[in-house]
């Protein structure tokens, strides 16, 4: 039964120190990830949206779209922007698990630990881009289906960006996450934020030639200079003509200036590095 | 530095959420090894008193040692010290237990080597090592407080705090936890820190302390705490409860209450005392007991509230209020 005095063997807790903290975050994504994995269930439900959004969609609007996507089938146009949709879904979807880890109480496990909140968030915006990450290069395997070949350089690229937009994301999820006391909340952005920024970002239409106030709410939406970089590599590696080109892939512009895609990419990072920030000191001052 | 700080020392300890004084300035101290009991009806400030000394509540005033560390100058420290389980579950009902616990271990820094045997002494000791692959959710009440017991002992805290650790549990498992902590202070040292609203596990503690509306009433051994009430208990079924008040106020001179359904008073020599009352006492009497001063009575005494009546109030300070008010109008 229980264990005699003699043979227990007693534990050490070390001194905080860089490596405690690293294995803090490491655990806390950890965690995130076995939790992931045995949740198939969840997992299909993710997935059911872009393959939605592919196939159905792509497909059924396509007799309407045929003319004026000048011979481009419409599931390859919508490609890149469904890769991002499934990225965008998937981690503000992790990220909410932090609300859930304080409404079920594990999140007092967390900050009671000898580790710091910094550490916790850390963990919990790593194990949740790289389960949205995941999601996206499922989807990404999908790309022979719609037309678009698996070219080493778009593959990593593409890659890439889905783990640059799956970190931005997250950590804009866990700054609602920390913001927030109820669950409900949670939905409440989804519906009032993140999907318009979807609608709005161009993921499935072209960002040229919009009303004005489309417009201009297309590049106030950051989700846009995720999009764009993803199209452009993409429209890259599939042959199309020149003019159907131009119509699909416009590009985004500023007042008639077209923004490199490096650029974007960086304005995206440098967005989910502020917003991270935010989170981190947010969640470190709450008792 | 001393030899041997004592676990706990605590000096007017004060914490306020806005205009509520959750606790007004308590001061105590724990020795190594001792098991100490935290008891006072819902409401009273145990768990801020525990969140304090746990570093997750920063005293408004006054100050805490744990460990020999300070609450608020060396959380790290206190925090590296202490093991704790909450009054609301924590665990990750989605992992299995080992996975529950090493996660707790990789927080804590503990030594790879050492992670799966002292897992498995833990787990062995509340006899879950069989179920260590199941997810936590299939678990009942009772194996989830085995199980946070054992995860808040991983890491060999010399601290261990449980706020309600065996509340809602059946008494075969209140006993194997009893068991649990006696062996662990045994094997390991460990101090223990438990607050109960059990009276019969309040007199396995080594020390007690009752704590009502944010201040430590009383603190002592239970024995002292019982024979500081001297008095017997009476406890008296009759044909009419208040018409049995009023004739032993008049006859007796005893204040009597009605507790739990029976007119309860103390007295002297109570063996003695019961042939006077039915010689005496015009109200007819169906059942009579004598007992020992118990635990019961010294909460009493010191809280007004029986600590079924103070269960039965629930968590509400309104309900709290209410029940004094009744409490107050029946003497
Ligand atoms: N975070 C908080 N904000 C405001 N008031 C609080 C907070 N935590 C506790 N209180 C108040 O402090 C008082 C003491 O609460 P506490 O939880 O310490 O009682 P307790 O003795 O543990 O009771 P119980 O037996 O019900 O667990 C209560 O009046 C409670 O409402
Ligand atoms: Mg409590």
């Amino acid at each position: 039964m229980s264990a005699t005095v003699a043979d227990v063997v007693a534990a050490r807790v070390p001194e905080r120190s860089w490596r405690s903290e690293a294995r803090a975050v490491k655990t806390v994504c950890h965690r995130d990830l076995i939790r992931f994995v045995g949740n198939r269930a969840q997992i299909m439900m993710w997935l059911i949206q872009p393959l939605l959004f592919l196939f159905v969609l792509g497909s059924g609007l396509q007799s309407l779209s045929a003319a004026s996507t000048g011979g481009v089938d419409l599931k390859t146009f919508i490609f890149p922007g469904v890769l991002c949709i499934t990225v965008v879904f998937s981690a503000m979807l992790s990220a909410a698990s932090l609300v859930w880890d304080r409404e079920l109480g594990f999140l007092r496990e967390l900050t009671i630990a000898p580790v710091s909140r910094t550490s916790i968030l850390l963990g919990k915006c790593l194990g949740g881009a790289t389960i949205a990450a995941t999601q996206g290069v499922v989807v990404l395997a999908l790309a022979g289906l719609v037309g678009v070949p698996y070219d080493p350089v778009l593959v990593l690229g593409a890659v890439g960006l889905l783990l640059l937009l799956s970190f931005t994301v997250t950590s804009f999820g866990l700054l609602v996450a920390v913001q927030i006391k109820q669950a409900q909340t949670f939905t409440a952005v989804m519906q009032l934020f993140v999907i318009p920024m979807y609608f709005v970002s161009g993921a499935l239409y072209p960002v040229s030639g919009l009303p004005t106030w489309l417009g201009v709410l297309n590049r106030l939406d950051p989700l846009t200079y995720a999009v764009d970089p993803m199209r452009r590599l993409v429209f890259n590696h599939i042959t199309i003509s020149d003019e159907a080109r131009r119509r699909l892939d416009p590009g985004v512009t500023w007042f008639g200036w077209h923004l490199p895609a490096g650029l974007e990419v960086a304005m995206v990072l440098v967005l989910g590095l502020a917003v991270l920030g935010v989170a981190v000191w947010k969640f470190a001052r709450t008792e | 530095m001393s030899p041997s700080p004592p676990a706990i020392e605590v000096t007017d300890l004060v914490k306020s959420y806005g205009d509520v004084e959750a606790v007004r300035g308590v001061s105590f101290t724990v020795p190594r090894g001792e098991v100490f009991g935290f008891l006072g009806p819902n409401g009273a400030g145990k768990s801020t008193t525990i969140n304090m000394l746990c570093t997750l509540a920063r005293p408004t005033s006054g100050a805490a040692r744990v460990g020999g560390f300070d609450v608020a100058g060396q959380r790290d420290d206190v925090r590296r010290h202490i093991g704790l389980d909450f009054q609301d579950p924590t665990l990750d009902g989605h992992l299995t237990a080992e996975q529950n616990l090493r996660v707790h271990a990789e927080l804590y820094g503990i030594d790879r080597a050492v992670i799966g045997e002292r897992m498995r002494q833990m787990l062995e000791m509340v006899e879950l090592w069989d179920r260590r692959d199941r997810p936590v959710m299939t678990f009942s009440g009772g194996m989830r407080r085995r199980l946070e017991i054992a995860r808040g002992l991983l890491h060999s805290p010399r601290v261990l705090f449980l706020d309600e650790p065996t509340i809602g549990l059946d008494p075969q498992t209140r006993a194997s936890i009893w068991s649990y902590i006696r062996a662990l202070q045994e094997t390991e040292g460990t101090t223990i820190f438990m607050t109960t609203h059990y009276m019969d596990e309040a007199e396995l503690c080594d020390r007690i302390a009752i704590m009502d509306r944010g201040e430590i009433v009383v603190l002592d051994t239970p024995e002292a705490l019982k024979a500081g009430v001297g008095s017997d208990r009476v406890v008296l079924g009759t044909a009419d409860d208040a018409a049995a008040l009023v004739a032993l106020r008049e006859r007796f001179g005893i204040d009597a209450t009605v507790a739990e359904g029976a007119v309860t008073f103390h007295v002297e020599a109570g063996e003695a005392f019961v042939p006077r009352l039915f010689a005496e006492l015009d109200v007819a009497i169906t059942s009579v007991a004598v007992s020992r001063p118990t635990l019961d009575d010294v909460f009493l005494r010191h809280t007004g509230s029986t600590i079924r009546d103070a269960e039965t109030a629930g968590a509400g300070d309104q309900n709290r209020l209410m029940m004094r008010a009744l409490a107050g109008s029946r003497r």
